[in-house]
């Protein structure tokens, strides 16, 4: 396997892992939990590396998991409290927890191997370095192995519990007064989010695992309105972002994380103004659409009450309409094309009549 | 301990606060097998608390409450709720019969998953409803009442022999109005027990035949025709209202 392959596969492996239980922190609004989980795990990670004195001991994984929980619980703790509300919360947990790990890293580990920068943006480039050697042969780089077993269990857990997870993110209190304990289901879920964060983290970095667990979610949550759906759209998303991201990077010959996050904003500004219905471009066409068929009927009622009437001919005559709405003369006549072309009226001479259309709009509309 | 039948809800000494303050003070209430029952009371009196209470939602500070004699956690499977309208997102990715069958999961328990029976009498309930066309309309995209009658239908599903429901009227129109009525009367005409959180004190005499008044302690409970009289309701609202009968 060459080293492209490599760190592109170790790219999807952890961008899939990190986008299946972010659908569901995106559907309960928690995608900011992750960020909090990302960064307060470094106190787990130092204080487990002072005790092992290895970095890829799992016992890292396990104490900056444990991290996780606990920020999730102090979060919840506080705001319990109702002094604090919940972004209060998580902004006033997490950086404490982080600046532990900081301040621990810069009194007791200042001469060792434990670097700021790839604890932050991570280095996906140096990830097939580190690799698993099993009776002489190469078995491949260590962080598709992690990532690759916390993807299994992430798609295990979501398969075997996708009723309860389903349930308790939709209706909490329905999931409790049925007995399926939403608060078991949610602290399952935290650890999972915990254990990825962490597994994430040694490939691509805090700030990049918060991309991929809350950009291809809400990408695909535009896309779709079936929850099995969105969470293989968020994996193929996750999967694009990553090797695009991969692509644009060796291309500028910039860092592999920053273009992964780069790809994941961009596909999802695309997606976002194009999606059918309720994107961007969409709304904007039926906003449009919108003005010029109320303007319409707007005509067609004026005429409409002044059919048949002694002023009618006064009322309807082309040249005057602006004056008598009050319209732009240039707004009027392309008002007065488009209700022609919807044949709603005709025009003979000066004077604009309604067809059957036209009035029966008018009359469907005054009866409202 | 009586002889008699088995109350089909029975709150004893019920008292639920929130750190010092009260939400419900020493509250008694008997259910009796088979009524359509409504709780009504001002805004703050305690009412969607005594329903979650009994649905061990929130844990009461003092007293007990058993459903057929035995504790809530005894008698999931009996038990059926409608939470208030406003308490889900409903832009949540899913649709109609997904969130009737949702109804079914108690039944199923843990990991199973819903067949084609449970999608059957998902259908069911719809119809019971008349939301039968709306099965896969994306749940967002319903009215009020819409959304009222999938909740409801969720709960049928669920084919329950106590049901509490917490504002099923809320912000639905006329016809929907009419709907539950009949179905709540339905309900009770097969020997279900229904209690409803209820706002319209205009409506209570013609949709209900119990009342429960509430204002944070029990003020009365029993009958209508006995219990919703003009003092009863003087007291549990205060000189606030000005009802006319």
């Amino acid at each position: 396997m060459n080293e492209h392959l490599d760190i592109q596969l170790i790219a999807i492996v952890t961008a899939v892992a990190c986008a299946l239980p972010g659908v569901f922190l995106v559907l309960r609004r928690m995608t900011l939990m992750s960020d909090a989980i990302s960064h307060a795990i470094l106190p787990g990670i130092v204080l487990a590396f002072f005790l092992t004195e290895s970095l890829s001991s799992p016992l890292l994984i396990l104490a900056a998991a444990g991290t996780g929980v606990l920020t999730v619980l102090l979060v919840e703790l506080l705001q319990r409290t109702k002094l604090v509300k919940e972004d209060a919360a998580i902004g006033l947990t997490f950086p404490a927890l982080f600046s532990i790990g900081v301040i621990l890293i810069s009194r007791f580990a200042g001469n060792v191997h434990l670097d700021m920068d790839v604890v932050l943006l991570g280095e996906l480039a140096y990830a097939p370095l580190n690799r698993l050697k099993a009776f002489g042969y190469d078995l491949g780089p260590i962080a598709l192995y992690v990532m690759g077993t916390i993807l299994v269990l992430n798609t295990v857990f979501i398969f075997v519990f996708y009723k309860e997870l389903k349930l308790a993110t939709f209706d909490a209190s329905l999931a409790a007064a049925l007995g399926f304990a939403p608060t078991l289901i949610h602290y399952g879920l935290m650890t999972l989010v915990s254990v990825t964060t962490v597994g994430a983290f040694d490939a691509v970095g805090s700030i990049l695992v918060v991309a991929l667990i809350a950009g291809p979610p809400t990408t695909a949550y535009l896309m779709t309105d079936k929850l099995s759906l969105m969470l293989i759209l968020s994996a193929i998303i996750g999967s694009v972002n990553a090797v695009s991201g991969y692509w644009l990077a060796s291309l500028f010959d910039v860092s592999i994380a920053g273009a992964i996050a780069t790809m994941t904003l961009i596909v999802f500004g695309l997606i976002f103004l194009t999606v059918p219905n309720r994107g961007l471009i969409a709304i904007a066409r039926r906003d449009a659409r919108q003005k010029w068929e109320f303007a319409q009927t707007m005509l067609v009622i004026h005429l409409f009450n002044h059919e048949g009437l002694p002023e009618a001919e006064a009322e309807s005559a082309i040249a005057d309409l602006h004056e008598h709405l009050s319209w732009d003369p240039t707004f009027t006549n392309q008002v007065v094309r488009y209700a022609l072309n919807n044949r709603c009226v005709s025009q003979d001479e000066r004077q604009l009549t309604l067809t059957e259309q036209g009035r029966a709009i008018a009359q469907q509309a005054l009866v409202q | 301990m009586q002889t008699s039948e088995p109350k089909a809800i029975e709150v004893t000494d019920l008292t639920v606060a929130y750190q010092d303050k009260p939400v419900l003070w020493d509250i008694d209430l008997d259910v009796p097998p088979g009524v359509l029952l409504s709780i009504v009371g001002p805004n703050g009196a305690g009412k969607t608390t005594l329903i979650k209470a009994i649905l061990g939602l929130v844990r009461p500070a003092a007293g007990n409450i058993l459903i057929y004699n035995k504790p809530y956690e005894a008698q999931r499977r009996i038990v059926s709720y409608v939470p208030q309208r406003g308490s889900v997102d409903w832009d949540f990715p899913t649709n109609v019969l997904d969130v009737v069958m949702m109804g079914r999961y108690g039944a199923l328990g843990w990991v199973r998953r819903p067949g084609k029976k449970d999608r059957e009498l998902a259908m069911h309930a719809l119809e019971k409803v008349g939301m039968e066309a709306y099965t896969t309309r994306q749940i967002s995209q319903l009215s009020g009442g819409q959304q009222q009658r999938v909740f409801l239908a969720r709960a049928l599903v669920q084919d329950a022999t106590v049901y509490l429901m917490d504002e099923p009227f809320q912000g639905v129109d006329a016809t929907t109005e009419r709907a539950i009525v009949t179905l709540l009367q339905d309900l009770r005409a097969n020997g279900k027990t229904v209690v409803v959180v209820h706002h319209d004190l205009q409506t209570v005499t013609d949709y209900f035949d119990w009342v429960m008044l509430l204002n944070i302690r029990r003020i009365a409970s029993g009958p209508v025709d006995e219990t919703f009289t003009p003092n009863n309701l003087r007291e549990t609202y205060g000189g606030r209202i000005a009802f006319m009968k």
